[in-house]
């Protein structure tokens, strides 16, 4: 037996307190320590953790940052985003992969420098980007390739490549990073600043029944993309019966093109901690989980500080706020490159260290949620905003906004805009005045909401962003006159088919089925029946999912179809002769030509 | 008046599909009735005559002759049914299309266990159709109109579906000729 990897995992497992829900963190320790989680590994693993290696395997399997074979010792996973891809992540791959002298996927013959791609880590307002291990790295271009490359292989030190600070907390020693914030426009909630504690203090001297309620009344809608109404899920949990509760914030910020909890977890921490203590109060949890995403390791001993600070104040532990009985911890939870993660349930089971596969729904968190008890689940800007309602009261947090979205919202905005960056506005703006704010005049298209939301076209420009018409988690992705929506609308599809956690058939076939007749399209060999089989197929895989990744992910092809259909027509051909353009007699007997060495025989008859 | 012409084909199918339908048992005569049989295994006709109504294909298409054939079934049909599980997903011989070509020849032809072949090639007289690099359902080399799923499908199905082309009427089968499982 190798000795390291059984002195590593002992070490791991020991730290984790041999907690087999605690999975996530020993895995992903081997995979820092070891480079990979090896067979031996896994079987090491499960013995210290009382479970069968199958376990071990399966979690390895899922995540996109964990591997069984050995990774190189730097890993550039460049951003395969679309917005990334539209300031030329691809032209960066090539010189990375000349530079290199490997494709991606592969790692060079000393084992030193491995090059991959990844779905969007969330820099896409200064792309194109890559993380190299927990390095973000910024404003890549084809020019500053070789010097990343020389950087790497003198000193096998990501760290050093970080030569600028960002601004803000970026340039702290904690974080240390090149990232910037770009907060082109603070409002009232969020970036208004708010003296520490001021919150909590004030949620010490109410009942939680008097917090739920001042929630309630604000009408806060969670920020992760769906809209539910933060109040109620809080009384659903704290009604539902169970020994503990647990708040998760959900910091997994996967969405293509959103970036806007990366800025509130660098800027403000603190106001997202009292927050979720705040909603430990008001449901009863002693015990929150951050779950960060993979991606932001780099900010993760920046959040371990600011809570120990919180500590310290008296804002976080026991007597929060003086309040004898008011006791609520946080611990932290890194993800490992998985979007489905961001799914509550999902990111439940990843949390207990599972594979991220979502659950069926019902029965939802607020009753069976963390280690099948009572938990709510919200987003970092959520638990932000609900702070602030505490603070300032929910008559004043209602007036902002539109009627069913009250309140401010960040907006991540990308692509094809002079000001892309972070945006505190007031819901119920129009895409139209949203375009004049961020630059983006002549945008012939929007991405409302991600990948999962909708392509709007300009003649929906005077729709409002809220959820009562366009919802949005945030993600805000402008295309100039320049951009074909269908190559972005096939990138989506690539990213859902990445990211489907294969359990349902609709999502996981579905989608690759989408895919492979849009790129039909796109070559300009689909005819008119393809619009018909494309407009079933989305339905199909919508309505036969399980969870909202396959509910949602046709969305790139099916709002496209329906808001910009003649980039379809125009493509389409006719065949007059009925037989299939896709098919090439030269090429499907390409292989025979070569087996049985001689040319086809055109019989006339 | 002319009775309408009626056209089937195997392709790369087992014939299974075509037992199915003579499987119509007595019913073939009023079929007979109603139609004239051209290119078909049944009459072992060879070449099209004249144009038809109805072309059934049995089998998908795994060599360059089964392309050349349906081609020419969508030149001579009015309406083309994919019969049978073969021809409408590649079926049972479909297996191989996770196996490259190359591969399947030469443990056919070279390396398997049983193979004896002195040539040490494979074969490649011309009179021996190109393989294509896999098995293609047929709706994928030319437009399909219909599909009938089944391996095969039952008599019944087929009966009722030609019966419906025939009569340009809906085709309402019951669940129990459609289901597989
Ligand atoms: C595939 C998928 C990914 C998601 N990713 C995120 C995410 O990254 N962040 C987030 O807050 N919510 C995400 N959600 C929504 C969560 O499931 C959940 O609704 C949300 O965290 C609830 O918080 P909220 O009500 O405060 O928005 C995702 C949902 C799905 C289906
Ligand atoms: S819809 Fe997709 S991601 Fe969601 S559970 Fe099904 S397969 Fe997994
Ligand atoms: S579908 Fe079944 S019965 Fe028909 S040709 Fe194929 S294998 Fe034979």
């Amino acid at each position: 037996m190798n000795l390291k990897v059984d002195q590593v995992v002992k070490k791991l497992t020991a730290a984790s307190g041999r907690d087999r829900t605690r999975m996530m963190d020993v895995v992903r320790g081997v995979q820092a320590e070891l480079g990979c989680v090896s067979g031996e590994a896994m079987e090491a693993i499960a013995r210290e953790l009382g479970c069968e290696r199958v376990e071990v395997e399966g979690v390895v399997s899922f995540y996109a940052f964990l591997s069984k074979q050995p990774k190189g010792k730097a890993v550039i996973r460049i951003s395969d985003c679309v917005v990334c891809r539209m300031k030329g992540a691809d032209k960066v791959t090539e010189a990375f992969e000349q530079a290199l002298g490997i494709r991606v996927g592969e790692t060079t013959a000393d084992g030193q420098i491995g090059l991959e791609r990844t779905a969007c880590i969330g820099l896409c307002d200064q792309g194109p980007a890559a993380l190299v291990n927990d390095v973000p790295v910024t404003y890549l271009s084809t020019e500053k390739v070789s010097e990343i490359v020389d950087s790497l292989t003198a000193t096998g030190e990501p760290k050093k490549l970080v030569k600028t600070l960002g601004e803000g907390k970026n340039a702290t020693e904690r974080i240390h990073s090149m990232v910037i914030n770009n907060v082109r426009k603070k409002g009232e909630v969020i970036f208004a600043g708010m003296e520490p504690g001021a919150a909590l203090r004030k949620a010490a001297g109410m009942s939680p029944q008097e917090v739920i309620r001042e929630v309630k009344t604000a009408r806060l809608r969670g920020r992760g993309g769906a809209g539910f109404p933060a109040g109620m899920k809080w009384e659903f949990c704290r009604k539902a019966a169970g020994e503990r509760k647990f708040v998760i914030c959900n910091a997994d910020e996967g969405e293509p093109g959103t970036f806007k909890d990366r800025v509130i977890l660098t800027e403000c921490p603190e106001l997202l901690i009292e927050g979720m203590a705040i909603a430990g109060y008001a449901i009863g949890a002693e015990q929150g989980i951050i779950y960060l995403r993979g991606e932001y390791d780099y900010l993760r001993a920046h959040l371990e500080f600011s809570m120990a600070q919180m500590h310290e104040k008296g804002l976080l532990g026991d007597g929060i706020a003086g309040k004898k009985g008011f006791a609520f911890d946080i611990r932290i939870q890194m993800g490992a490159g998985a979007y489905v993660c961001g799914e509550e349930s999902a990111l439940i089971q990843s949390c207990e260290g599972q594979r991220g596969s979502p659950r069926d729904r019902p029965p939802f968190p607020v009753e069976v949620g963390y280690l099948n008890m009572p938990t709510v689940v919200n987003n970092v800007e959520t638990f932000c905003c609900a702070a602030r309602i505490v603070e300032k009261g929910a008559g004043w947090f209602a007036e902002l906004g539109s009627k069913d979205s009250t309140g401010t919202k960040l907006f991540s905005v990308s692509g094809d805009c002079s000001l892309p960056g972070v945006y505190e506005l007031p819901f119920g703006l129009t895409i139209s005045e949203f375009l004049e704010t961020v630059g983006g005049r002549d945008a012939i298209a929007v991405q409302v909401g991600g990948p999962s939301g909708t392509c709007v076209n300009p003649e929906m420009f005077d729709r409002r962003i809220c959820f009562e018409d366009l919802g949005t988690g945030g993600s805000m992705i402008v295309f100039g006159p320049q951009r074909s929506l269908l190559d972005a609308a096939s990138q989506f599809m690539d990213f859902f088919v990445e990211e489907s956690c294969g359990w349902c058939v609709p999502c996981r076939v579905g989608n690759v089925l989408i895919k492979e007749r849009l790129d039909r399209i796109r070559q300009g060999k689909g005819q008119a029946e393809d619009l018909d089989y494309l407009e079933q197929l989305c339905e199909t895989v919508k309505r036969c999912s399980r969870c909202g990744l396959g509910q949602t992910s046709p969305n790139p092809v099916q709002t496209t179809l329906k808001h910009f259909r003649e980039h379809y027509t125009q493509r389409l051909v006719e065949s007059k002769d009925g037989l299939q353009p896709t098919f090439d007699l030269t090429a499907a007997l390409g292989d025979a030509v070569e087996a049985q060495g001689r040319e086809p025989v055109f019989h006339e008859d | 008046m002319t009775k309408p012409k009626i056209a089937s084909t195997s392709l790369c199918g087992c014939f299974g599909c075509h037992m199915s339908i003579l499987d119509i048992d007595d019913r073939i005569l009023k079929l007979v009735e109603l139609v004239e049989f051209d290119k078909s295994p049944i009459n072992d006709i060879k070449r099209f005559t004249d144009r038809c109504l109805v072309g059934l294909i049995e089998g998908g298409c795994a060599n360059q002759e089964n392309v050349k054939v349906l081609r020419e079934f969508r030149s001579h049909c009015d309406v083309l049914v994919s019969v049978g599980d073969c021809a409408t997903m590649g079926g049972i011989p479909a297996m191989r299309n996770g196996i490259p070509l190359k591969e399947c020849l030469a443990e056919a032809y070279l390396d398997g266990p049983t193979v004896h072949n002195e040539t040490g090639r494979v074969p490649h007289d011309e009179e021996l159709p190109l393989i294509l690099d896999k098995v293609y359902p047929c709706h994928e080399v030319v437009k399909i109109d219909y599909h009938l799923p089944g391996c095969p499908p039952p008599a019944d199905a087929i009966w009722e579906a030609v019966v419906a082309l025939l009569n340009n009427k809906p085709l309402d089968l019951p669940y129990e000729l459609l289901k597989y499982d």
